[in-house]
């Protein structure tokens, strides 16, 4: 599962793209809602679970925390940013 | 007589229509800076009729790469004055209102009111929550533009029964979890680009030709070239502000010791030893500072140690916020001292210091 970083979170992670394996080889649980990939990569990346609003897409559009997701779906995080 | 607008007019979905709606309409331009600039540009020479200007900031040093309508010799003017002649001259048949403020809770919605669309291109979350709230309030569109290093986001927001800001971002981020733009760059072209489809969306809402960009949000990434387009529905909740919050500045509600640039600057004239701590970024503080400012960014200010005899210490930055947010975070953790904002900052101590 390829997730596309925004913003801040871009910086978060220091890369534009991120991989999320989707069967564990690791004993990790696999993230299968929003919610659940948000708390997978906050384990990751702490600085992730300081971000209050969060937009997640799913296949171009915003996803709600309870929406499934699977290795197939194109993932975005899209903090909001504020320069002009 | 040639038009000055015929090579618009005349392509057939625009026409002389499209014309007479710009020349009718009232658009509010928030922030006289890398955004706001195309979109007046553009505006002005287009046509449309009435246009507001909102900002009270001067021309800095450092604006002049990404603000190209200012020239070296309007270093220290005010924007508002250098913005209102350029575009005079520009297209003299525009009217041209000058709003010399801060857009707040208590001027947005009688500034708003008048006007048809507004253009977010301010600089801060809380100023861009105030337009959402204000819009819905009074029921106008509003195009956001925002830029994050070589990135850029562009939607329009309270579009007829189409989503806000808050459909999107419900709450607002506080300040220690974003950087804004002094501390976080922005390439000299990227705004250039925003805010021109900024002006576009504008066009397209007053107009009625294409699809205004609502219920979508574009992510225009600059290194790549890469537009995408995020689509999200609105949540009636949302669309259901009745009114302004008591406070957009998440620091209103504590209270932040502050003192003008003009006291502190007789305080430094008459003091022996005074305590300055200047929480710029290093670069800023190598530009240029008081002689003598101790340098701790906002990011280490929890590293501050009071030396002994200190009472009184005084907290500088660029404009007077991230100075606001260190005094918070020094009177929390050293509460006999008493730390002071100086409000303006080092913009207004240039320019009041001889």
């Amino acid at each position: 599962m390829t997730i596309l970083l925004f913003g801040i979170t871009k910086d978060i992670v220091g890369s534009s793209t991120l991989s999320v394996p989707t069967s564990s080889a690791t004993g990790r649980k696999v993230p299968k809602t929003v919610k659940e990939l948000k708390q997978f990569l906050g384990e990751t990346y702490p600085e992730l679970n300081k971000l209050s609003s969060l937009a997640v897409a799913v296949n171009n559009n915003y996803a709600e925390d309870g929406e499934l997701i699977n290795s197939y779906d194109e993932i975005a995080l899209i903090p909001p940013v504020s320069g002009g | 007589m040639e038009s000055r607008y015929a090579r618009q007019t005349i392509l057939k979905d625009f026409g002389e229509a499209g014309q007479a709606k710009l020349t009718k309409a009232k658009v509010l331009v928030v922030g006289l800076g890398g955004l706001g600039l195309p979109v007046l540009q553009y505006l002005n020479a287009m046509g449309v009729g009435t246009l507001g200007l909102m900002d009270q900031d001067v021309v800095e040093l450092h604006n002049l790469q990404r603000q190209i309508l200012y020239a070296e010799h309007d270093l220290g003017k005010q924007k508002l004055d250098v913005v209102f002649q350029k575009l005079n001259e520009q297209n003299s048949s525009t009217t041209l209102i000058m709003h010399d403020s801060f857009l707040t809770k208590e001027n947005a919605l009688d500034t708003i009111r008048d006007y048809d669309v507004v253009v977010d291109a301010t600089d801060n979350f809380p100023t861009r929550y105030l337009i959402n709230d204000a819009c819905v309030i009074l029921d106008k569109p509003f195009v956001y533009g925002a830029l994050h290093g070589f990135e850029g986001h562009v939607s329009v927001f309270n579009h007829l029964d189409g989503p806000t800001y808050r459909c999107l971002y419900p709450n607002m981020p506080s300040p220690d979890e974003m950087p804004n733009c002094n501390e976080n760059g922005v390439l000299g072209v990227v705004p250039g680009i925003i805010g021109t489809l900024q002006a576009l969306e504008v066009v397209k809402i007053l107009t009625g030709i294409g699809e205004v960009l609502s219920g979508k949000l574009l992510l225009f990434n600059g290194l790549n070239q890469h537009i995408s387009k995020i689509g999200f529905k609105p949540n009636s909740e949302n669309k259901n502000i009745k009114k302004l919050q008591e406070f957009y500045e998440p620091l209103d509600c504590e209270v932040i010791s502050t003192v003008s640039a003009e006291t502190f600057q007789t305080i430094r004239e008459s003091e022996s030893k005074i305590t300055l701590i200047d929480v710029r970024t290093e670069e800023e503080f190598e530009g240029h500072h008081l002689e003598e400012a101790l340098h701790l960014p906002l990011n280490q200010i929890n590293q501050y140690a009071p030396t002994k005899g200190d009472m009184a210490i005084y907290v500088i930055c660029q404009s007077g916020k991230r100075s606001e947010i260190a005094v918070k975070h020094l009177q929390e953790a050293h509460p006999n001292l008493t730390f002071y904002s100086i409000l303006g900052g080092m913009n207004k101590m240039l320019a009041i210091c001889p």
